[in-house]
C-alpha cells in the first residue's frame, strides 16, 4: 500500500540518492582545486582541467537537478532555506555561474581576463562550492534561525511565511564549528574524489604522481573530519518530532537514529571501508589506478546514510533554532499525496538516465585522457 | 510591511536574470537545429566539407552554451531565493515541472554535449550524428517543461486550494501539462529560437561573403539557414496566433494594454502605430471574429457585458471578493479546532472567492494596469521585427537559390546588421508576456508583492548589481570570442 507517509520517504530516499551522486561527482570541483597544486606544467593543468571539464556539465545538472527535485517534493525548504539564508545560497550560485563559463572561455581567443584569470574561477569554485553546500547541509543537524508561518497568507499587509530571525541570513552558519567542520570535510573529501578521478582518467605519469601525493593529504584531512563530525553529530541532542508533529529536543538523537535504523550504519561504515581501500590502493599499489570506482559508491552510500538519519525516524531534517516549532519535517514541508505521486511515477525514469548517462562515459572514457589526444582532437 | 521598493528590486532582478537568459537560449535552440541538419548532410553526402562547417557553428554554439547554463542556474534558484512565498504557495504545482526538466532534459543535454564535443573520435559517424540530435532535443524538452512552469503561471490550470496547508495543489498533472497556453507558448519560444539561429548564422555568412571569404561555407551555411528560419518564422506566427486568443481569453488585460485600448468594443481596431489604426483587425487577431468584442482597459476595471450576455465584474468587486476570500481564509483558519461548524461555512465562503484570492491583496485599481507604453512598443517591436526578418530570410534564400546573392551587396549587409534585430524581438516577446502580466505572479491569485521573500532590499541591489557585472562581463567576453572566432574562419577551404 503507497500511503502519504511512504511517498514522503520514498521522495527523501530519492533527496539523499541525488545528494549521495552530488557529492560524488564534487570530483569535478575537487579536481579543479588542484590545478594549480598539482598540475606544475601547463600541459598537466590543461590535462587536468581537459578531464573534468567532459564531466563538469553532469555535476553541474545534478545540482539543478537536486534543486529541482527538493522543489517538487518538499517546497517549504525550497522557500525558508533559499529565501532565507539568502547570502550563502548566492555564493554558491555564483562560484557555479562562474565555473559554467570558466571551461569554455579559459583558451579562447579575444576571452578578456586571461587563461589563469579562468581557472583561477575554477580553484575558487573547487574550493569554495564543496566548503559551503557542506557547511549548509551541516546546517541540517545543528539548525538555522527562523520561523514559518503558513497562516501569515492571511495578513494582506505581511503574508510573508518564512522570515529568518537574523540580518546575517545564512552566513551565521560559520559560527557553529560543526557546520564548518561538515563542511571542510565534503571539501577534502571532494579533492580526494578529484585526485582519484583523475589519476585514472589521465595517463600521465608526472602528474599521477603528484595527484597521489595529494590524494594523501587531503583523505587524510578527510579522515580527520568525518572523525569530528561523526563523534559530534553521535553525541549531539537532536530535533525530533512525535506523532502530533511537535518538535522537541531529544539527547543522543542521532544515535539513536543509528541504532533503530542499522541499516545506516551499515552504509556508513561501507562507503567509510570502500574510501579507505580505494585510497589505499591507490597509494600503496603504484599500477592500482581505480580507485574513484571504489570511492564513489563508497560516498553514495555514506551520504545518503547521512540525509537519511537527519530525515527519517521521525526527525526535523532542516531544525529551527528560533523557533522549535517552525522546524520542517518530511510530513509538514513535503508537497501533497498526488503531487508526490504522480512525481514518483516520474521518478521511475531515473534508472534510465543513470543507465545511459553511465554506457556514454564507458564509451567516451575507454582510453585514459593524454596530451597526444588533446593535440589532435577538441579541447579546452 | 513589504517595502514596495523590495517588490521592484526583486522584479528587476528577476527581470534582469530572465533577459540575460533569454540572450543565450534562443540561439541554443536555433543554432542547435541547423548544425544538426548539416552533419545530417555530412552523414548522407559523405562530404568532409558539411562535417567542417556543422563544426563551425558547433564551436560558436558551445561559446553561447557556457552562457545560458550559467544564467539558468540562477533563474532556478531565485524562485526560492527572491520568491519564497511563491515558491510555497504554489510550489506544490511550480515544482514538478522544474524537477521533470532537470531528470529528462539537462541530463540529455549535458551526456550528448560532451558527446558531441568530444566524441568525433570516440563513437561511429550515425552515433555522433545522433548525439547532436539529442543536444538538440534535450534543449527542447527543457524549453517545454519550463514553458509549461511558465503557462500555469499565466493561465493556472488543474489547481485545489487547501486551506490548512495554505497552498495551491495539484490535482490534474495533464491539465497542467497540456495546458493550451502552454502548448502555444512552447511552440511560439521554441521556433523563435530558430528565428534566432537561422538570422545569426545567415548574418555572420553575409559578413564572409562582404569579406570575399569562404564562400562556398558561406552560401550552403546561408541555404540551410534560411529554411531553417523561414519554416520557424511561419510557424512562430501561427502559433503567435493561437497565443492571442489564449490572452485574449484568459489575460485580456495584457491584450488590451499591449494595444494601448482604453476602450473596447466589437470590430476593435488594430493599432499600428498610436494614431494609426485598421479597423476590425484586433477582433480578428483576439476572436477570428470581425464582430468579436474586445474589452479596453477601462471596461475590464469596469466591469462589462459582452454582446452574448456574459457578464464581467469590476475591478472594485474582484478587490472586494478578494478580500472576503482572504478573511474566510483567517476564519477557517481560526476556527478550524474550536468551531467545526462555523469553520464550514468560512471555507465555503472561501472557495466561493478562491478564483478572487489575489485580488484582495490589490489597494487599488491602478495597480490592476500593467505598464501600458511599455508594453504597447515591446509588442510592435516583436511583430515588426518579426515581420521584417521574415521578408530579409525569403529575399535571401530566393537571391542564393537564383545565384545573385554574391552580387547583392546591400541584402548582405541587411543580413548583417538583422543580427541584433530577432534578439531585439525575442527580448521584446517576453516582455509583452511577463510586464503584461503585472501585477501578477499567478494571474488572479497571487499578486508580485505578495510572492516576494523577506529579505532587506539592501540585499535584493545588492545581488542585482552583482549580477549586472557579471552577465555583462560575461555577455562582453562571449561577444568578443565569437568575433574573434569568426574572423578565424570555419578553414573548410584553402583559400
Amino acid at each position: 500500500m503507497i500511503t502519504y507517509a511512504f511517498l514522503q520517504q520514498y521522495w527523501w530516499l530519492l533527496i539523499a540518492l541525488l545528494g549521495g551522486f552530488l557529492v560524488f561527482l564534487l570530483f569535478v570541483q575537487g579536481a579543479n582545486a588542484l590545478i594549480f597544486l598539482a598540475g606544475k606544467t601547463e600541459a598537466e593543468r590543461q590535462l587536468l582541467v581537459n578531464s573534468t571539464g567532459r564531466k563538469w556539465e553532469l555535476t553541474f545538472t545534478t545540482l539543478v537537478t537536486f534543486g529541482g527535485a527538493f522543489f517538487a517534493s518538499f517546497p517549504l525548504f525550497y522557500s525558508t532555506s533559499f529565501g532565507g539564508a539568502y547570502w550563502v545560497w548566492i555564493l554558491i550560485l555564483i562560484t557555479f555561474v562562474f565555473q559554467a563559463v570558466s571551461y569554455e572561455f579559459q583558451s579562447k581567443a579575444g576571452n578578456i581576463l586571461g587563461k589563469t584569470t579562468f581557472r583561477v574561477f575554477l580553484t575558487l569554485n573547487g574550493c569554495l562550492a564543496p566548503l559551503l553546500i557542506g557547511t549548509a547541509v551541516g546546517t541540517f543537524f545543528t539548525g538555522s534561525a527562523f520561523t514559518v508561518n503558513k497562516a501569515a497568507v492571511g495578513d494582506i499587509a505581511s503574508p510573508v511565511i518564512s522570515r529568518w530571525a537574523n540580518a546575517w541570513h545564512g552566513l551565521e552558519a560559520v559560527a557553529d564549528p560543526f557546520n564548518v567542520e561538515f563542511g571542510l570535510m565534503v571539501m577534502f573529501l571532494a579533492v580526494a574524489l578529484g585526485a582519484l578521478y583523475t589519476i585514472n582518467n589521465i595517463d600521465e605519469d608526472a602528474l599521477a604522481k603528484q595527484l597521489r601525493r595529494a590524494l594523501a593529504y587531503s583523505f587524510v584531512a578527510f579522515l580527520v573530519m568525518f572523525v569530528l563530525v561523526m563523534l559530534q553529530l553521535l553525541t549531539m541532542d537532536g530535533f525530533a518530532v512525535d506523532a502530533s508533529g511537535m518538535v522537541y529536543m531529544e539527547e543522543y538523537k542521532y544515535l539513536h537514529n543509528l541504532i533503530a535504523m542499522p541499516h545506516t550504519l551499515v552504509m556508513i561504515l561501507m562507503g567509510a571501508v570502500l574510501l579507505v581501500v580505494g585510497v589505499a590502493a591507490t597509494l600503496f599499489k603504484r599500477d592500482f589506478k581505480r580507485g574513484i570506482w571504489l570511492a564513489a559508491p563508497g560516498t553514495v552510500l555514506a551520504v545518503m546514510a547521512l540525509f537519511m538519519l537527519a530525515g527519517y525516524n521521525n526527525t526535523a531534517y532542516y531544525p529551527s533554532t528560533a523557533d522549535l516549532q517552525s522546524s520542517l519535517t518530511l510530513a509538514n514541508s513535503c508537497s501533497s499525496e498526488f503531487t508526490l505521486r504522480t512525481m514518483a511515477v516520474v521518478s521511475l525514469i531515473i534508472p534510465f538516465v543513470v543507465a545511459y548517462i553511465a554506457y556514454f562515459w564507458r564509451q567516451m572514457d575507454k582510453r585514459s585522457l593524454t596530451s597526444e589526444e588533446l593535440e589532435s582532437g577538441e579541447k579546452y | 510591511m513589504i517595502e514596495s521598493a523590495l517588490v521592484d528590486w526583486s522584479r528587476l532582478q528577476f527581470a534582469l536574470t530572465a533577459g540575460y537568459h533569454w540572450i543565450f537560449v534562443p540561439l541554443t535552440l536555433g543554432l542547435a537545429v541547423i548544425m544538426a541538419t548539416m552533419e545530417t548532410i555530412y552523414v548522407i553526402k559523405g562530404d568532409e566539407f558539411w562535417k567542417k562547417t556543422a563544426k563551425f557553428w558547433m564551436k560558436l554554439f558551445a561559446i553561447n552554451f557556457a552562457v545560458g547554463i550559467a544564467t539558468g542556474i540562477i533563474l532556478e534558484f531565485e524562485f526560492g531565493t527572491n520568491w519564497s512565498n511563491y515558491s510555497w504557495f504554489v510550489g506544490d504545482i511550480f515544482g514538478a515541472p522544474l524537477a521533470i526538466e532537470g531528470i529528462f532534459a539537462f541530463f540529455m543535454e549535458a551526456t550528448f554535449f560532451a558527446v558531441m564535443f568530444f566524441g568525433w573520435e570516440k563513437v561511429g559517424k550515425r552515433f555522433h550524428l545522433a548525439s547532436t540530435w539529442f543536444t538538440g532535443i534535450g534543449a527542447a524538452i527543457s524549453a517545454v517543461w519550463i514553458l509549461v512552469a511558465n503557462s500555469w503561471m499565466q493561465h493556472p490550470v488543474g489547481m485545489e486550494f487547501n486551506p490548512d496547508t495554505v497552498r495551491h495543489e495539484m490535482v490534474d498533472f495533464w491539465a497542467l501539462v497540456l495546458n493550451p497556453v502552454a502548448v502555444s507558448k512552447f511552440f511560439h519560444s521554441w521556433f523563435s529560437g530558430w528565428m534566432t539561429g537561422a538570422i545569426f548564422v545567415i548574418g555572420i555568412s553575409c559578413w564572409y561573403l562582404l569579406r570575399g571569404r569562404e564562400r562556398r561555407f558561406a552560401l550552403s551555411s546561408i541555404r540551410v539557414a534560411s529554411i531553417v528560419g523561414i519554416i520557424g518564422t511561419l510557424l512562430v506566427m501561427f502559433s503567435g496566433d493561437s497565443s492571442a486568443i489564449h490572452v485574449s481569453k484568459y489575460q485580456p488585460m495584457k491584450l488590451a494594454a499591449a494595444e494601448g485600448l482604453e476602450e473596447g468594443g466589437t470590430r476593435a481596431p488594430f493599432s499600428i502605430v498610436p494614431g494609426v489604426e485598421v479597423p476590425g483587425v484586433l477582433s480578428i487577431l483576439a476572436t477570428h471574429d470581425i464582430d468579436g468584442y474586445v474589452p479596453g482597459i477601462n471596461d475590464i476595471l469596469d466591469g462589462y457585458t459582452t454582446p452574448e450576455g456574459e457578464r464581467y465584474i469590476s475591478a472594485e468587486e474582484k478587490m472586494e471578493r478578494g478580500k472576503i476570500a482572504i478573511e474566510a481564509f483567517g476564519k477557517y483558519r481560526e476556527l478550524k479546532e474550536s468551531d467545526p461548524e462555523a469553520a464550514a461555512e468560512a471555507r465555503a465562503v472561501l472557495d466561493e472567492n478562491i478564483d478572487y484570492f489575489g485580488y484582495g491583496y490589490i489597494d487599488s485599481r491602478e495597480e490592476l494596469v500593467p505598464n501600458v507604453p511599455l508594453v504597447y512598443w515591446a509588442f510592435r517591436i516583436m511583430v515588426g521585427f518579426g515581420g521584417l526578418l521574415l521578408l530579409l530570410m525569403f529575399a535571401v534564400l530566393w537571391a542564393e537559390r537564383r545565384k545573385k546573392l554574391e552580387g547583392m551587396r546591400w541584402l548582405q549587409w541587411a543580413s548583417l546588421l538583422s543580427i541584433p534585430l530577432v534578439y531585439l524581438a525575442g527580448q521584446a516577446g517576453w516582455i509583452v508576456a511577463e510586464a503584461g502580466r503585472q501585477p501578477w505572479v499567478i494571474e488572479g491569485l497571487l499578486p508580485t508583492k505578495a510572492a516576494v521573500s523577506s529579505v532587506s532590499v539592501a540585499a535584493v541591489q545588492t545581488t542585482f548589481f552583482l549580477f549586472v557585472a557579471i552577465f555583462t562581463l560575461f555577455l562582453a567576453i562571449e561577444i568578443r570570442i565569437l568575433i574573434k572566432a569568426i574572423k578565424e574562419g570555419p578553414k573548410t577551404e584553402i583559400e
